[in-house]
């Protein structure tokens, strides 16, 4: 008995080579997927303490005085570590956005649907270029701000008009909007 | 030897992988058909259990390290944020901490194991050296990081040891400012021991391959102690001992996870949880439980230098433990007399731990200093005498006879995987 053991690389398998499945493959099945299971188990909080914590989710809102931004310029605010613009358009500029044509859009989008109803002298923008995460210059009246007058992007000339819809590339997509409201009307609180 | 390996892999990828590079060759000869003795006891997994909990200790450490800042000012609030708003952050900081305390059980029962089996005998020398190699770099290690989250015992242990230099005749001064990098533990000691807490570890898994590479010459030890003879004492690394060894991980992660899920704290002094300051010592200085025996040694002699000198020498010791045992037999199961002696200083290290962790008056004071007496004179006294004077049990005639149930050892053919013994 001792000596099959010694013998026999696979002793009490009771099984020969093109048996079709015995109970020791099964067995190393379970054994294997289990390992794989407790690997996974052990690996996900490892990966996932990766992702923002709890103290950086929590910073998730912030609110903007409107009333010290002069018509025809804007500010950048902090919002999750992302620069926001908040811009006092003046009415020509509101007009120029409002009167494109749809069609002539990298991304066809209306004014109206980048602002809130009835503010529309207020635009709010993640100040983040669409091509490669750059900050486009044009807040203020004095800065580059391209040929539709909204933002010029320094790193590699995409332009944004008034309603920061892009117009010329390499930026693919418009600013993207942060999520926010009015609380009055010279208050909004993103996020 | 230049030119490439015929390698016997049928997968197409492994072959020409293996033929340019023969890993899987080499994996294949030193973890699959490695011959190994066929009578292992639970004992022998623990080398592979420290194995894998120093991976543990480099993932959960590397992903600590994401989220900690080496900084006094900063130390502890980061400690804390990871306990609280970093997601899982809790629990691989329980499991750093308490895999720290795993780590010192396995390897101390993996030294256990290496005393009460004589491992330590000819030729396994510098096998058993480059282990005690590993143990002082986990020592320093285990200190260093306990520094880290700035609290009381992390102040004020830092502030003890780093003092254990200045016994130094002479130049101690100097080479504790020059630790310290100022005039008392600060920032700039918390940097340099959170760099140092970083790479020590890395440096363990180099003394760690060499540790593999020396035992995979000399092959391992067994419970009986006696050489391996013939392709019948042994067996394939895989699966037998994959899978003995699979067994052990197994209850380490179970008792792993007790700690760290019901009792994260067991190994915690409570004080560890106030912010270090300067200015005011905890009324109770201990260190944690791994280094207590250590401590007790150095309490137990009232002499600052011959302390800290007791307390080195005491892993120091060890370093020539193979040339102070003067016995041939290995394992304590043949030597009646050093069996018993054993467990006296395994009794005296113990005592010591317990001594370590009271505060050094009345009988502590007494039992420290006969444990310390007893530890040194096992091994500087006993052990080369005993060696000389002691009448060993007769050896068995090789590990598979009493395995094999003690018939005529059947010779010339022998199964396939044996061959290579």
């Amino acid at each position: 008995m001792a000596d099959t053991a010694a013998h026999s690389p696979h002793p009490g398998a009771g099984h020969g080579p093109g048996d079709g499945a015995t109970k020791r493959d099964f067995l190393k099945m379970v054994a294997g997927a289990g390992a794989l299971v407790g690997a996974g188990a052990i690996a996900w909080p490892l990966i996932d303490s990766m992702n923002p914590s709890q103290d950086v989710l929590a910073l998730s809102s912030v609110e903007v005085n409107l009333a010290p931004i002069p018509e025809g310029s804007g500010i950048t605010v902090l919002w999750q570590g992302k620069p926001i613009f908040v811009r006092h358009r003046t009415a020509a500029e509101i007009k120029a956005a409002e009167d494109v044509k749809l069609g002539d859009l990298i991304e066809p989008q209306s004014d109206a649907d980048r602002v809130k109803a009835g503010h529309a002298q207020w635009i709010v923008l993640i100040g983040i270029c669409t091509h490669l995460g750059c900050i486009p210059l044009g807040n203020k009246p004095t800065d580059p701000r391209g040929e539709w007058g909204g933002w010029f992007c320094p790193c590699h000339g995409s332009q944004y008009d008034t309603s920061g819809r892009v117009r010329h590339g390499p930026a693919p997509l418009n600013l993207y909007l942060p999520p926010y409201a009015f609380e009055n009307d010279t208050k909004i609180k993103i996020g | 030897m230049v030119g490439l390996h015929k390698s016997e892999f049928k997968n197409p990828v492994i072959n020409w992988i293996d033929t340019r590079m023969p890993v899987f060759t080499m994996m294949q000869k030193e973890y699959g058909s490695f011959p190994t003795p066929r009578n292992f006891n639970y004992f022998w997994n623990f080398g592979a259990l420290a194995m894998v909990n120093l991976v543990l200790m480099i993932a959960t450490g590397v992903f600590l390290a994401m989220n900690y800042a080496p900084n006094s000012m900063l130390a502890f609030d980061s400690v804390e944020r990871i306990m609280r708003d970093v997601n899982w952050g809790w629990l691989i900081r329980y499991a750093h901490m308490n895999g720290a305390s795993m780590f010192f059980i396995v390897v101390y029962v993996h030294l256990f194991r290496g005393l009460y089996y004589g491992s330590y005998k000819a030729p396994r020398e510098l096998l058993w050296m480059l282990g005690v190699v590993i143990l002082l770099l986990m020592m320093a290690t285990a200190f260093m990081g306990y520094v880290l989250p700035w609290g009381q015992m992390s102040y004020w242990g830092a502030t003890v040891i780093t003092n254990l230099f200045s016994a130094i005749p002479l130049v101690g001064k100097s080479i504790v400012t020059w630790l310290w990098g100022g005039f008392a533990v600060d920032n700039p000691t918390l940097n340099r021991f959170f760099s140092l807490h970083y790479l020590l570890p890395f440096v363990i898994v180099g003394v760690v391959f060499l540790h593999v590479v020396a035992l995979h010459i000399t092959g391992s030890n067994n419970p009986l102690g006696i050489e391996v003879k013939t392709p019948q004492d042994t067996i394939p690394f895989h699966p037998y001992y994959t899978i003995k060894d699979s067994v052990g991980i197994c209850v380490f992660f179970i008792v792993l996870a007790a700690l760290v899920f019901f009792a994260p704290n067991f190994f915690a002094s409570p004080d560890n949880y106030i912010q270090a300051n300067p200015l005011q010592t905890p009324a109770e200085i201990v260190p944690e439980w791994y280094f207590l025996p250590f401590y007790a040694i150095l309490r137990s002699v009232p002499n600052k230098l011959g302390g800290v000198m007791m307390m080195f020498g005491s892993i120091a010791v060890l370093f020539v433990l193979p040339w102070l045992d003067t016995s041939p037999v290995r394992s304590a199961r043949f030597r009646p007399i050093y069996r018993q002696l054993f467990w006296l200083l395994v009794i005296s290290v113990f005592a010591l731990g317990a001594v370590g962790a009271h505060r050094p008056q009345g009988i502590w004071v007494v039992i420290g200093r006969l444990a310390t007496l007893y530890y040194f004179l096992h091994f500087l006294v006993i052990l080369p005498v005993l060696g000389k004077l002691e009448r060993p049990l007769p050896l068995p005639e090789s590990i598979s006879r009493p395995v094999l149930g003690g018939g005529k050892m059947p010779g010339g053919a022998t199964a396939k995987p044996m061959e290579k013994a």
